[in-house]
């Protein structure tokens, strides 16, 4: 495989500009390189990158690349931004508690961080979970409402479900709690 | 009758209903182009006879010669904006539009029964429009199209009566909530596909499953992300005899009546062969459909963005039998091994970006699609978003399958270099074009020089699309493909060092073509003008987003986007001001 005699080794040298373009061109390609405001390709714009936002400098962001319909872009960014933005908020009763509160479910990240809100929102312990035995031992056992009306011991399935299934909080307290906890 | 008196002619031994009636058999398009040149009067009948016409470019054309060329006109296929449209490049209001077919087509009384659009502008008012004027309309077809709301959608469900088919494929639908599934009257019977995924907005449930029972052929149904799990039990459960399916939410508690349910509900719908959606799910609840996946000729999983690489591949290992496979590329490059030892019927892969900005993540490389050319021969269309590529992987894949006839790699930085060697990609895709001799369709990216081109013109016979971008180092490139490739019919190049000499080298070549795509490449408005006045069956069009008008604007300067496309009928009159037609 020979290379014309035009083509100089320089093309194939791992360089991170265009192809064909050398030190002096590199400024003019700059200018007809379609790029958003904020970040440039790495070469191109080296001198720019310290007045950027922290954009980590391998990133860039070229107009069209790479080349996915909108429409699946679009919708893969609503995941991942709904999951950011949107919120959950549900109503958390407690038995004996004289008016709910309200919490984001979308802001934890597991159950012990959500538990934690919960002993510290309306100040009591709850005990250890256990799949075996739900929270026996403890006073105060979480419980939630889910999609089908049932209510159910917090903790039992998987978080991403109890998060897409959970539509209300309640605090149960005293001998109703510890009957929940019992294996049959 | 429209053609007249019987004459036989003494070549024409049998009467024109005869013709007519072989000419039924003939039904590619080309065929039928061929057919109407042999004489007058084979194109006379061949013309009346006509009823499926395909324009690649809606531009090429008006509304009022193609009716006047084809009046029994009954099924229209339209694409309207160029293809790097879909990745932003085009700016708003380029054109496109439908309504001027629309209006034309009901003046005109043809009997249009169905209607398949890419890239098109779909207003409400042509929807409605439509859904007045064709009383057997039968079947609509969107595919990345724009410009409607539900509300057109509602006056094609509720207007007409025998509608078949109503397939929305990733289209921006502005969603004024779920009523318009209401407007299926209830004598609507007729239905044998509804495709609403890409809906965003809630949509009436119980309208849903009504219509589903009431539609004994439906045969292909996909939902959207607001259609919940127990919903979607429920109209499996009417709808048996599906043999294309799309989950809407798939999230649900697996020790549930609901989930139980669903699993036995699936277990008899044993004519799905296609499955796609899960545009949310729980990964716990993809047990249930492991039975049908046995007979599975085609699984989209590449919005899935909820399944992990070890779930998609505990699932892989029941698809035997497929043939089409697009998912994501969290499968990984072991996943792709897995599909490798496990499809041995694959035709088609498409591996989509799960993260299309973070160009370091790229779960996929070379490897996988190694894996996948050396366990599946029969491979022939592939889509690969890729973290690296090397040569020595594609020179592996061509040598592994020779019979791609579609090969588009998109590598997420795209001027990479083989991260092996540093080279550019050349030989790796000379390999690939010289291997595969039946290719019709390459998208390059990665490192690339003149010599790939090289290659390509030598090569790519019969290459009808090539997309190029940040490649080749001089016009060279461009001209070894212009000269090589015979059969080219759509070149579209971004972000390559191409220029005058190269576009005006050979402008006979153009009306060979469908159209030509340059965008910030090294071409002058000089060049454009000139190739624009020596070729008046060729529409060049410019697009200037920058304040300048056309007259501050030097001949020499660079344009920015340049379109260019063979047509009949000279400047289109619906140009927005940024299109300058020379």
């Amino acid at each position: 495989m020979t290379f014309e005699k035009d083509l100089n080794i320089d093309v194939t040298e791992l360089r991170l500009g265009l192809p064909g373009t050398s030190e002096e061109s590199e400024r003019q390609a700059s200018t007809t390189l379609r790029i958003s405001n904020k970040r440039a390709l790495p070469s191109v714009a080296a001198e720019k990158q310290c007045d950027q936002e922290t954009a980590p400098p391998t990133k860039a962001q070229v107009v069209g690349w790479p080349p996915i319909r909108s429409y699946r872009k679009n919708s893969l960014q609503t995941k991942k931004t709904e999951v950011e933005t949107s919120g959950m908020y549900v109503k958390v009763s407690m038995d004996g508690a004289p008016y709910l509160r309200k919490v984001d479910l979308k802001i934890y990240k597991g159950y012990p961080e959500v538990l934690k809100a919960l002993e510290d929102m309306f100040k009591f312990k709850i005990g250890k979970y256990s799949e075996r035995e739900g929270y026996n031992g403890s006073e105060f056992v979480p419980t939630y409402e889910d999609k089908d009306g049932d209510w159910m011991l917090v903790g039992d399935v998987p978080w991403e479900m109890f998060v897409n299934s959970c539509k209300r909080l309640r605090i149960m307290k005293g001998s109703e709690a510890r009957g929940l906890g019992c294996v049959v | 009758m429209f053609w007249g008196s019987r004459k036989t002619i003494d070549m024409n031994y049998f009467p024109d209903e005869v013709l007519e009636h072989v000419f039924d058999f003939i039904t590619s398009h080309k065929d039928r182009n061929s057919v109407s040149l042999v004489c007058k009067s084979w194109y006379k009948i061949e013309k009346y006879s006509r009823q499926r016409v395909f324009l690649g470019n809606c531009y090429s054309i008006s509304p009022e010669r193609l009716i006047a060329r084809f009046p029994g006109l009954k099924s229209l296929i339209l694409k309207g904006k160029p293809h790097f449209a879909d990745f932003n490049l085009v700016p708003d209001d380029w054109g496109g539009f439908l309504y001027p077919w629309i209006k034309a087509m009901a003046k005109s009384r043809i009997g249009l029964e169905e209607l398949r659009l890419k890239r098109m502008v779909v207003s409400d008012e042509s929807l409605e429009l439509l859904s007045e004027s064709f009383p057997n309309f039968k079947s609509l077809v969107l595919v990345s199209c724009e410009g409607f709301t539900t509300d057109g959608l509602a006056a094609i469900a509720a207007n007409c009566r025998f509608l078949r088919e109503l397939d929305l494929q990733e289209n921006e639908v502005e969603d004024h909530r779920g009523y318009w599934l209401s407007c299926f009257p209830g004598s609507c019977t007729s239905l044998v596909s509804l495709n609403f995924a890409c809906l965003k907005g809630e949509i009436n449930l119980a309208s849903l499953e009504r219509l589903v029972a009431r539609s004994p052929n439906l045969k292909s149904l996909r939902l959207n992300r607001a259609v919940p799990f127990d919903t979607l039990q429920r109209l499996l459960i009417r709808a048996p005899q599906l043999v294309d399916l799309g989950t809407g939410s798939y999230i649900h508690d697996p020790s549930s009546e609901a989930y139980n349910k669903l699993k036995a509900a699936i277990q008899n719908c044993n004519s799905i062969r296609s499955l796609s959606g899960f545009l949310e799910v729980a990964p716990c609840c993809m047990p249930a459909i492991y039975p049908i996946c046995e007979n599975l000729t085609f699984l989209n999983l590449s919005y899935a963005a909820g399944l992990q690489s070890n779930e998609l591949t505990r699932l892989i290992h029941h698809c035997r039998k497929l043939q089409r496979l697009w998912i994501l590329d969290c499968i990984g490059d072991k996943g792709l091994g897995v599909v490798a030892s496990t499809c041995k019927e694959l035709q088609e892969l498409r591996v989509f970006p799960s993260d299309p900005f973070d160009a370091g993540n790229a779960a996929v490389t070379e490897e996988g699609l190694v894996l996948v050319s050396e366990g599946c021969p029969k491979l022939n269309s592939l889509l690969y978003f890729c973290q690296q590529m090397t040569n020595a992987a594609l020179i592996t894949v061509a040598k592994n399958c020779t019979n791609f006839i579609r090969f588009r790699l998109c590598i997420l930085d795209p001027i990479k270099p083989d991260p092996v060697t540093n080279q550019p990609l050349d030989e790796g895709f000379g390999a690939i074009v010289r291997s595969c001799k039946g290719l019709k369709r390459l998208s390059l990216s990665g490192l690339l020089t003149d010599q790939v081109f090289y290659y390509i013109g030598m090569y790519a016979k019969k290459l009808e699309m090539l997309s190029i971008a940040f490649a080749g180092n001089s016009d060279k490139g461009m001209l070894y493909v212009l000269n090589g490739c015979k059969k080219l019919r759509k070149l579209e190049i971004r972000d390559c060092p191409f220029g005058d000499t190269a576009l005006l080298e050979d402008m006979g070549k153009y009306e060979t073509m469908r159209s030509l795509w340059m965008s910030t490449c090294e071409v002058t408005l000089g060049a454009c003008k000139v190739l624009a006045k020596k070729m008046p069956s060729l529409n060049v069009e410019i697009i200037n987003e920058s304040e300048q008008t056309e007259f501050n604007l030097d001949d020499r300067q660079k344009v920015d986007k340049m379109y260019l496309y063979r047509t009949l009928v000279g400047h289109r009159k619906d140009a927005p001001e940024f299109v300058w037609l020379l």
